[in-house]
């Protein structure tokens, strides 16, 4: 396969999860808002932090309200990584490496594509807003769903695999980090009000509202969430569940190509760090520094992979 | 008044009178239900849509793909006709082979005085960096697409030898996936001759035309602008149906005398390019030092017989249409026989007399770049406004020998699905021939360009047109 291909694959693939990363932190702040009378400015920058777009954020707009966030987030051509941009760049990309996508999978992203300009010519109207968010998760399930029937188990797949996962700990991550504060067992809210609705944001915001109230009943400790979200080997938002992802694609590379690389090294010692990791070691060495150093790691991680496998000569 | 031109219709050449070859399909669709088709035919634009088939237009910043309309009314050609045609198109393809071989090597033909030195000498399409070079199996158009209008039962005339990088083949294949999807039983009532063939024939092809030093299966690869070159479905369609990568200049790279891709794996060889690039981007070190999308050092490895360039780097001067006008020569000076097909009387702006002439007559007559494709820059004398003519007259007494002007043509119709029913609208045709040292394959049909204005005598996509079907019927 070529480079270029791989990394065509790759960042369609990051770009995809990013558009639908992107509309779920919308759906989890427009929730808060609508459930909570005051503050919804914080509640909307935290949304804008998360989602990594702060700078031109503020370059554009000076407050957090929800109408500027959810069309910022939504449709602005100035936010690299509003859901529009995204899944912009994610068929661009497709197109690019066409040749290695079954038909049903080029069809599903160009479709995404054309309905989501279509759905978002305009500033979408808070009426719409649960409709429109419900058609961009339907449309991301579709080009997943076609990925998983139809691809072929090669190489194809495993950077594309690579590129959802890397994204998906990213994200996670994320917001792990802007509500840090919200898990640590100090936090003098615990138990209150307040604090649930913070946590459920957080956990709407991975989609796992339901999937954590499954596993944990109704046991919703800060310890539980943060547990959850960095080390559940269950849950496929979970960091530790990612960074498989990535070890296990990885593996299949190794094996395809008969060659390993340096990216193979960052994997191992990432994944030898996850097993032996409790959320109560987490706590210890602080979760904003365990966090801070996962992001960090992800990222090199990816331009590992980006050198090693010559995405860019 | 001028009394209306009365054209050559295809399928109709009175109010009842179906010509032949339409006859089987007349009768299906006067059995059809118009509704029905019209929903078809929007079926058939959503489907274009959403696989992608869309060309980009140059200089439109918001409308950056468009599709090619299609009409589902297809154009039906007999096989006598066809064997006709096919033969002309054998003919000329193989005269070009051996101009090109001769402008490149001992210029025979110049010195015989047929071709006059300076048109070929002074043409930007000339590469004295092709000179005393012989391509691989000694064939320079691997690929060509030859531009035919029709006026009449029997006339055939040759309008253009697209012998670059002609485009359009795709379309010829998704028009014919598309018909056969949207009314299978057409089908079985015609005798349909197969196009799906010509991916396979392309790349077997391209293969016979490797290298000699290739040892074992060469490996073939398209070479693209990049998805925002105009045609790059198609670039990324054929690389797919081929089977083969798609790459891009900066996917290449010259290593140990041969050219090479990135991959995942390492580097690997490429034995035959495909280059949908044109010359002047080729090769930054031989031609256009600003190109981004060629290959540094591509033209040595060439040279040194290290690698295919399908087509060969320099063809243009046998596309040229001021060489065209000197065709009917060229084909008897290489084949020794008349030639089968006719071109089109065409004045050369360069000569006094002629550009005299062109000048007094242009209302009448259909202007054209000499190195102009796309139908850009060119005048259609009967269509055009007082004010169009008066501007058009100034660029050509500045430079006459940038154009040729021909008189217009009474292209056949055939008619396309209107809302009021059937309308009869201009036609050309590109059938594709693929060359190889092993032998010539023309594709029964080709591409069907329709002008779906009124009266339009314009086919080209980026000027409005849009595509048909193509059939030849088995006898």
């Amino acid at each position: 396969m070529l480079g270029k291909t791989a990394g065509g694959l790759y960042w369609m693939f990051r770009f995809l999860e990013r558009s639908e990363n992107t509309a779920r932190l919308i759906e989890a702040g427009f929730r808060i808002a609508l459930t909570r009378s005051s503050d919804t400015a914080s509640e909307w920058k935290s949304v804008v932090t998360t989602a990594g777009v702060r700078s031109s954020y503020d370059a554009k707009y000076d407050s957090y309200t929800s109408v500027n966030v959810v069309d910022f987030l939504l449709r602005d051509p100035a936010n690299p990584s509003s859901v529009m941009s995204s899944a912009e760049k994610a068929r661009t990309n497709a197109r690019m490496v066409r040749t290695a996508l079954t038909t049903e999978v080029w069809e599903a992203v160009n479709e995404n594509w054309m309905v989501l300009r279509d759905t978002l010519k305009r500033p979408v109207k808070e009426t719409d807003l649960p409709t429109v968010l419900g058609n961009i998760r339907r449309q991301s399930a579709l080009v997943r769903g076609a990925m998983h029937g139809t691809m072929l188990r090669t190489d194809i797949y495993d950077f594309a695999q690579i590129g959802t996962a890397l994204e998906r700990a990213d994200n996670t991550a994320r917001i792990i980090d802007v509500k840090y504060y919200m898990l640590l067992p100090s936090a003098q809210f615990v138990g209150s009000a307040l604090d649930n609705v913070q946590w459920e944001t957080i956990l709407r915001s991975v989609s796992a509202h339901r999937s954590f109230r499954w596993l944990n009943e109704d046991d919703m400790t800060s310890a539980n969430i943060a547990d959850f979200l960095i080390l559940d080997s269950r849950f496929p938002r979970s960091l530790s569940f990612c960074s498989r992802i990535i070890e296990d694609s990885l593996g299949f590379l190794a094996k395809d190509y008969n060659q390993t690389h340096p990216c193979h090294d960052v994997i191992e010692a990432q994944r030898n760090t996850f097993r032996s990791l409790s959320i109560a070691m987490v706590f210890d060495t602080g979760l904003h520094q365990f966090i801070t150093d996962f992001i960090n790691q992800n990222n090199a991680l990816g331009q590992q992979i980006e050198a090693d496998y010559r995405f860019n000569g | 008044m001028n009394t209306p031109r009365k054209h050559f219709d295809e399928m109709l050449l009175g109010a009842n009178d179906v010509r032949a070859p339409y006859s089987a399909y007349d009768k299906w669709f006067a059995a059809q239900d118009p509704a029905r088709l019209t929903k078809k035919s929007k079926e058939a634009e959503a489907f274009f849509r959403r696989t992608g088939i869309t060309f980009n237009v140059y200089g439109q910043a918001a409308a950056q793909e468009r599709l090619i309309p299609f009409d589902l009314i297809p154009r039906i050609i007999a096989n006598r006709e066809w064997t006709k045609l096919s033969k002309g198109i054998e003919q000329r393809v193989r005269a070009i082979n051996m101009f090109l071989h001769d402008i490149y090597n001992r210029q025979e033909i110049l010195r015989a005085g047929i071709v006059p030195v300076d048109l070929v000498r002074k043409n930007v399409a000339f590469l004295p960096q092709m000179m005393g070079f012989s391509p691989p199996g000694g064939v320079y158009t691997h690929i060509v697409g030859t531009d035919i209008v029709r006026t009449g039962e029997d006339d055939f005339f040759v309008l253009e030898d697209n012998a670059r990088t002609p485009s359009g083949v795709s379309y010829m294949l998704e028009n014919r996936e598309t018909m056969l999807q949207m009314f299978p039983e057409l089908f079985s009532q015609n005798k349909v001759k197969p196009v799906s063939n010509y991916p396979k024939n392309l790349r077997r092809s391209l293969e016979a035309s490797a290298p000699a030093n290739c040892d074992g299966r060469p490996t073939v690869a398209i070479l693209t602008p990049g998805i925002h070159n105009s045609a790059y479905f198609e670039h990324s369609f054929l690389a797919d149906q081929m089977g083969v990568e798609l790459v891009e200049g900066h996917d290449l790279r010259v290593m140990d005398g041969r050219i090479k891709m990135r991959t995942t794996r390492g580097y690997k060889t490429i034995d035959v390019l495909y280059r949908r690039v044109d010359d002047d981007y080729l090769d930054p070190l031989s031609f256009n030092p600003d190109s981004m999308l060629g290959v540094p050092g591509i033209m040595d490895v060439y040279r040194a017989g290290n690698i295919t360039i399908a087509n060969a780097p320099g063809t243009g001067i046998a596309d040229d249409k001021a060489i065209y006008s000197y065709m009917p020569e060229i084909v008897e000076f290489y084949t020794g026989e008349k030639a089968l097909l006719k071109n089109v009387q065409t004045f050369r702006c360069s000569e006094a007399d002629s550009l005299k002439y062109v000048l007094e007559n242009l209302d009448e007559l259909v202007v054209k770049e000499v190195h102009g494709s796309g139908g850009y820059g060119m005048l259609v004398g009967p269509a055009a406004s007082k004010k169009e003519i008066t501007n058009f007259a100034a660029k050509l007494r500045k430079n006459p020998s940038n154009y040729i002007a021909q008189p217009t043509l009474s292209l056949s119709t055939v008619p396309i699905f209107a809302k009021k029913g059937l309308a009869p609208r201009h036609v050309d045709l590109r059938p594709f021939v693929l060359l190889s040292p092993k032998g010539m394959d023309i594709t029964p049909g080709g591409l069907t360009r329709v002008a779906l204005k009124e009266g339009s005598l314009v086919v080209n996509s980026s000027q409005g047109g849009g595509t048909k079907d193509t059939w030849v019927l088995e006898d």
